[in-house]
């Protein structure tokens, strides 16, 4: 996926002359074609993430669009202040672009899980937010920031995850991956849409029918954005991150049916491992994914 | 670029609209206006290249007031200057009035928001870049509160701005030498602060910050040193101008009584 914002970032960057990259001393083998190609729009700001996003701010008050990019939780939660007083309230395109979305750093400890984060940058309504689950994704997201330039987070997730779909509309609703003929529409956001998608299959040949959405954009969203998964009588939502202020919360601050939650558990927290590792441990993996939904069926059959 | 001012009338006109404001509001932060009229009073008088009818003009110095809680001086100076009616000073932190209690980018003339110490230098620093970047000839000033210096953030931007050869960008210290809940020696002392800045190269002068003279020669001659940043330490005194607040931390958060009012305002009109 990182790979995929880069080479978004270099066409978009060719195309348009505001655009500026600024990065906290991170993204080794990432991001040097952009420094070679624009070494004017281009600016390690070294270890220092509050400075870095003043910085950005600074540059975006001078008409640039600037993408501030690191990793986890570094240009998110180190410097939200700088994000809330100096991008948000003052309405500067800035985008904050974070590596790393869950567990992808599972090895690496609780210091790089990033399972707080669009909780807390949602709740700053000037912020767009976006997730995306794929490469595709993340281009369309991009690209979508370029022609929108505003203040806005990309949670994106590691290097060599696979193309899920081809579905692109992001900004007018959830994507349909998966149409089901059950009542039941599992919606996710971010890379764990991957798990969303294979518990699907394997319902599927024990012969139960879900309908599989993924939710790159986190907002700005609405009733009617959400139009699309109103028909369904049980919503599930997946997500590598906490239930607080996360993708079950927003779907029932919009939609009335109930929603089940697969989050990250706080009781969870603290341990190390692989992504695949903490996803099950989690219970946010396709095992976990697969038994929620064939005991939230049973409990719909005996009702 | 700027009609001749008196800046020393100027300085007054300041100090007597800051103190009214704060009265009429019962707000605080009246010693921090006070101690930077000075400076204030030369910049918007002789130094800044703006145009008050033309608040956005892009080849404008950017002024950025980093302690934003003394906000009454700026906007004070602001609108003596003409970016807005003066009378419009008087609705300062009433409900609903765009001149909140701590600077407001929402106001003509005024850059950025501040409230919360340690971001205006590295906006800044941002402001800066871009000029670089762009090969633009306007600069950019921020002023700063020593206690203000506590924050992490500035040493950020302090380390920033000479690798970046930020010699268009001039930090101003109004040092005081009295922070929140006591003196700067007694809680975070930055003495010596001068060698701190040469420290991290940058291009340091150090001033009466008021007299007038010397503020002005001082930013009359910038860079101070080509390639790299400007600090100018203004020594100052709290509460400058008023002599029953000068030096007294309680002006940090007092606001002065009917009677104070008089008594200071007399003491600012019949000053120079």
């Amino acid at each position: 996926m990182r790979t995929a914002f880069i080479n978004e970032l270099i066409l978009q960057a060719r195309a348009n002359p505001k655009i500026f990259l600024v990065v906290g001393d991170l993204g080794f083998s990432v991001i040097e074609p952009f420094a070679a190609e624009f070494p004017d729009r281009y600016l390690n700001a070294g270890v220092a993430e509050q400075n870095l996003t003043g910085v950005a701010a600074g540059l975006a008050s001078e008409g640039y669009h600037v993408f501030t990019y690191s990793i986890a939780n570094f240009p998110t939660l180190r410097c939200l202040e700088q994000i809330r007083n100096d991008i948000a309230y003052h309405n500067l395109p800035v985008t904050v672009v974070s590596v790393g979305a869950g567990f992808a750093y599972g090895n690496l400890g609780y210091s790089h899980h990033a399972v707080q984060d669009f909780g807390i940058l949602r709740s700053l309504p000037e912020m767009t937010v976006l997730s995306p689950a794929d490469p595709g994704e993340a281009r369309e997201s991009l690209q979508w920031l370029a022609q929108n330039p505003c203040p806005s987070y990309l949670r994106l997730g590691k290097a060599g995850e696979a193309e899920l779909h081809a579905t692109r509309g992001l900004a007018q609703g959830p994507l349909q991956i998966l149409e089901g003929t059950g009542g039941v529409a599992l919606v996710a956001t971010g890379s764990i849409l991957k798990e969303a998608i294979a518990a699907a299959k394997i319902l599927a040949a024990d012969g139960i029918s879900v309908s599989v959405f993924s939710c790159p954009l986190l907002q700005p969203v609405s009733a009617e954005f959400f139009a699309p998964l109103k028909k369904y009588p049980r919503l599930v939502a997946l997500e590598e991150h906490l239930p607080a202020g996360g993708l079950a919360s927003l779907l029932r601050e919009h939609l009335s049916q109930p929603v089940h939650s697969l989050a990250v558990s706080p009781k969870t927290l603290g341990l190390v491992g692989s992504q695949e590792y903490l996803r099950q441990k989690a219970g946010i993996d396709v095992i976990g994914v697969v038994a929620i939904i064939q005991s939230l069926l049973c409990m719909t059959r005996r009702t | 670029m700027n009609p001749a001012v008196d800046t020393k009338k100027l300085a007054q006109q300041i100090r007597a609209e800051a103190v009214k404001m704060v009265a009429a509001a019962k707000a605080s932060h009246i010693g921090g206006a006070l101690s930077m009229a000075d400076l204030l009073a030369v910049l918007y008088g002789e130094i800044l290249r703006v145009q008050p009818e033309r608040p956005d003009w892009p080849e404008r110095d950017r002024f950025i007031l980093s302690k934003g809680h003394s906000c009454t001086g700026v906007y004070a100076a602001l609108a003596l200057r003409g970016f807005f009616p003066p009378a419009e000073l008087q609705t300062y932190g009433q409900d609903g009035s765009r001149l909140m209690s701590h600077i407001s980018h929402k106001v003509p003339g005024v850059e950025f928001s501040t409230g919360s110490l340690g971001h205006g230098l590295p906006f800044g620093c941002g402001k800066a870049l871009a000029a670089k970047r762009r090969e633009k000839n306007w600069r950019t000033f921020v002023m700063l509160s020593d206690g203000e210096l506590d924050e992490g953030s500035n040493w950020e931007a302090i380390l920033f701005a000479p690798q970046h050869r930020l010699d268009n960008l001039v930090a101003i210290v109004d040092y005081n030498k009295i922070q929140s809940l006591g003196s700067v020696k007694e809680v975070l002392d930055l003495h010596p602060l001068a060698e701190k800045f040469r420290a991290f190269n940058w291009a340091v002068r150090e001033i009466d910050g008021h007299n007038h003279a010397e503020i002005s020669a001082a930013l009359k001659n910038l860079p101070f040193e080509p390639g790299r940043p400007n600090c100018l330490i203004a020594h100052t005194v709290k509460g400058r101008g008023v002599d029953f607040m000068e030096g007294k931390l309680q002006w940090h958060y007092s606001s002065p009584k009917p009677d104070q009012l008089a008594e200071a305002l007399g003491q600012l009109e019949g000053a120079p």
